[in-house]
């Protein structure tokens, strides 16, 4: 912040907001450049954290023990990351299994549902939104709590279908709030086009609003399964054995074994982190097109 | 954005339809589009149509119904058999024959006399607060300074929220990574800028480990703040900082007398989010010091999670839960009215 702090010199009349003055102007050229330093050093130092996981992940060892720690890998090498593939490949696919399938089953309830709010009217419309909301403030471990004793009744511990399940629960009221957002805004004349044409609510449903609604979709969908990727509460909370054991659970078991293995670790830490990334450039780029080309493409 | 994207289905839904007056209708909610307060009452007009036409039908309900039944089988029903549980005799052969009895409160006694509640609520509070207060300051601070034109703001303000969008565990394994006495790099950079001579046990002191696991948290919280203060900032009329500027405002008075007045309802609702949220955090606690040592990062999740999963105790872990539960109520409530609030706007 400091570097940019001749914008907020009071002295300068013509600035009295965060807005930026018009480009073009020289002193305004200097202005946007210390901005750029500026900022460059702030997501610098957020990101440091995350400069020193890949640095530690490209170390071996020993290398990782020493002190100084050197701040750049002496000898890179991906050694960490064939161990952490050998040893947690599985976990990482048992969490894009559980989060394959908890995405699908959120947007199945989630879709339907959003439609139904968004399209019909009602009575119990507003007590719905505002349940939707509330559920969100649950505490996960209230839930975990209750969902270990009911799920030990159902057999659905230690399962892919109970971690699915525990999983999609923050899932589907979120996504039915975002989709349902989205879905208000959609014309209703197209609804109403595709029934003259005799298509049912289902018909008109899938053939118009989904193809229209991908963005919001697309959208509910990524969180939703950054959600259950990440998940680490159920994940804790739902098994007692070794027979179905997600990435999260995996590195916390193995941070337990191995306390400061922290090439492997971080490594670990990195393939954890991949979904995260690709949903950061989606954002950017995948999403705000979508959302630009979605009308047209519908 | 999301409004953009419809207005294109519009353009390109209107054409084709055969259905008479419509491009009128079009036209007339255009118009209303450009003036929000209208823009409900023509929802609400359009939706009401729809209603006498009787085009929706009975089987309307069919829709809605799964996630009715999936909200009441894994909120409600969970919610209601926590509460059962927290009245219920916690010993584990009382559980594991099934025939546990209820005892009315006799768990939340338990729970309120144990002599770890008062560290517990301490933490708890001492995390709350000093997570809050430093994620939404650094947050607004932050969410200001992207407001200004410069290249490359967009990608570097994207850049911060990646430590918001990584998993708990990848956070708490980079941060613990980052606290180490040896391979972590605080204890470095403090030593080779002459801070410290020997390395600062982070998380296993317990004067420290509560300030460890709260700065940690900043860091998570912060691009979440930014995320929210900044698109609250974004939707200020520019007209009312030239009002202001005319007016003579120097930069600090237009900060209190423009912008945080416009922005209440969004800063009501990054405090409201930012406490429920900071109150259910789990992972980067387990992940970090699992509560230790000596309970002194013990916050009242992990304890209902320590006394339910470690302890076998679920009745008193069940309790905590409840009460947390009603914490969260009561914020959820205040969310909500500034959510319609935020709404209504």
């Amino acid at each position: 912040m400091k570097s940019g702090a001749p914008v907020s010199n009071g002295t300068e009349p013509m600035r009295a907001g965060p807005i930026g003055p018009p480009p073009g102007a020289p002193r305004a050229r200097v202005v946007a450049g210390l901005n750029l330093v500026a900022a460059l050093v702030i997501v610098g130092l957020m990101l440091l954290p995350l400069y020193w996981a890949v640095v530690t992940s490209l170390k071996t060892l020993q290398q990782s023990y020493a002190i100084p720690s050197s701040l750049v890998p002496p000898t890179p090498t991906f050694a960490a990351y064939s161990e952490v593939l050998h040893t947690q490949g599985g976990a990482l696919a048992t969490s894009l299994v559980i989060a394959v399938g908890a995405t699908l089953l959120s947007l199945l309830i989630a879709v339907p549902a959003a439609f139904a709010l968004a399209s019909f009217r009602f009575r119990i419309t507003g007590i719905v939104t505002l349940v939707l909301l509330v559920t969100q403030t649950i505490p996960g471990i209230v839930l975990g709590i209750s969902f270990f004793k009911i799920f030990a009744d159902v057999h659905l511990l230690n399962s892919y279908p109970g971690l699915i399940i525990a999983d999609s629960t923050y899932c589907v009221p979120f996504d039915i709030l975002v989709i349902r957002a989205f879905m208000i805004g959609l014309p209703h004349e197209l609804i109403e086009a595709a029934r003259v044409d005799g298509a049912s609510n289902l018909g008109a449903l899938l053939r118009v609003v989904v193809p229209l609604s991908r963005p919001a979709i697309l959208a509910a969908a990524l969180f939703s399964f950054l959600f259950a990727w990440g998940d680490f509460l159920f994940a804790l909370t739902l098994t007692t054995s070794d027979a179905v054991v997600p990435m999260s659970l995996s590195i916390y078991k193995y941070l337990g074994e191995y306390t400061s293995q922290w090439p492997d670790l971080m490594a670990a830490a990195i393939f954890a982190a991949i979904p995260s990334g690709i949903l950061l450039v989606l954002v950017q780029r995948g999403i705000r097109g979508g959302i630009a080309t979605a009308g047209l493409k519908g | 954005m999301w409004r953009e994207t419809a207005g294109r289905a519009e353009r390109i839904g209107g054409v084709p339809s055969a259905t008479a007056g419509l491009p009128n209708r079009v036209a007339t909610r255009r118009a209303a589009a450009r003036r929000p307060d209208d823009q409900a009452d023509a929802t609400r007009e359009r939706r009401h149509r729809l209603w006498q036409r009787g085009v929706a039908g009975g089987r309307r309900w069919l829709f809605l119904m799964p996630a009715i039944v999936y909200v009441c089988l894994l909120f409600a029903y969970p919610i209601v058999y926590n509460v059962l549980l927290s009245l219920r005799q916690s010993s584990v052969i009382g559980l594991l024959n099934n025939s546990a009895g209820f005892v009315g409160l006799s768990n939340y006694h338990t729970a309120i006399t144990n002599p770890v509640l008062p560290t517990v609520v301490e933490n708890t509070a001492l995390f709350v607060v000093g997570s809050i207060v430093f994620q939404f300051g650094i947050g607004f601070l932050l969410a200001l300074f992207f407001s200004q034109r410069f290249p490359l703001s967009g990608l570097l303000r994207s850049l911060i929220l990646v430590p918001w969008l990584l998993p708990g565990v990848v956070t708490g394994l980079v941060l613990r990574l980052m606290f180490d006495p040896t391979s972590g790099m605080v204890n470095q950079i403090l030593s080779d800028v002459g801070l410290i001579h020997t390395p600062i046990e982070w998380l296993t002191n317990t004067h420290l480990a509560l300030l460890t696991v709260v700065l940690a948290n900043i860091w998570i919280g912060i691009p979440f703040n930014m995320l929210l203060l900044h698109g609250g900032l974004q939707d200020i009329p520019k007209e009312l900082y030239e009002a202001a500027r005319v007016d003579g405002a120097g930069r600090a008075r237009t900060f209190w007398s423009v912008t945080v007045p416009v922005m209440r309802p969004v800063i009501a609702v990054v405090l409201v989010l930012g406490f429920i949220y900071t109150l259910k955090a789990f992972d980067i606690v387990i992940i970090l010091t699992g509560g230790g040592p000596v309970n002194s990062t013990q916050l009242l999740s992990t304890w209902a999670y320590t006394l339910s999963f470690g302890n076998l105790d679920f009745g008193q872990g069940a309790a905590i839960g409840t009460i947390m539960m009603l914490i969260s109520l009561v914020c959820a409530l205040a969310y909500v009215r500034s959510y319609r609030g935020e709404l209504r706007r």
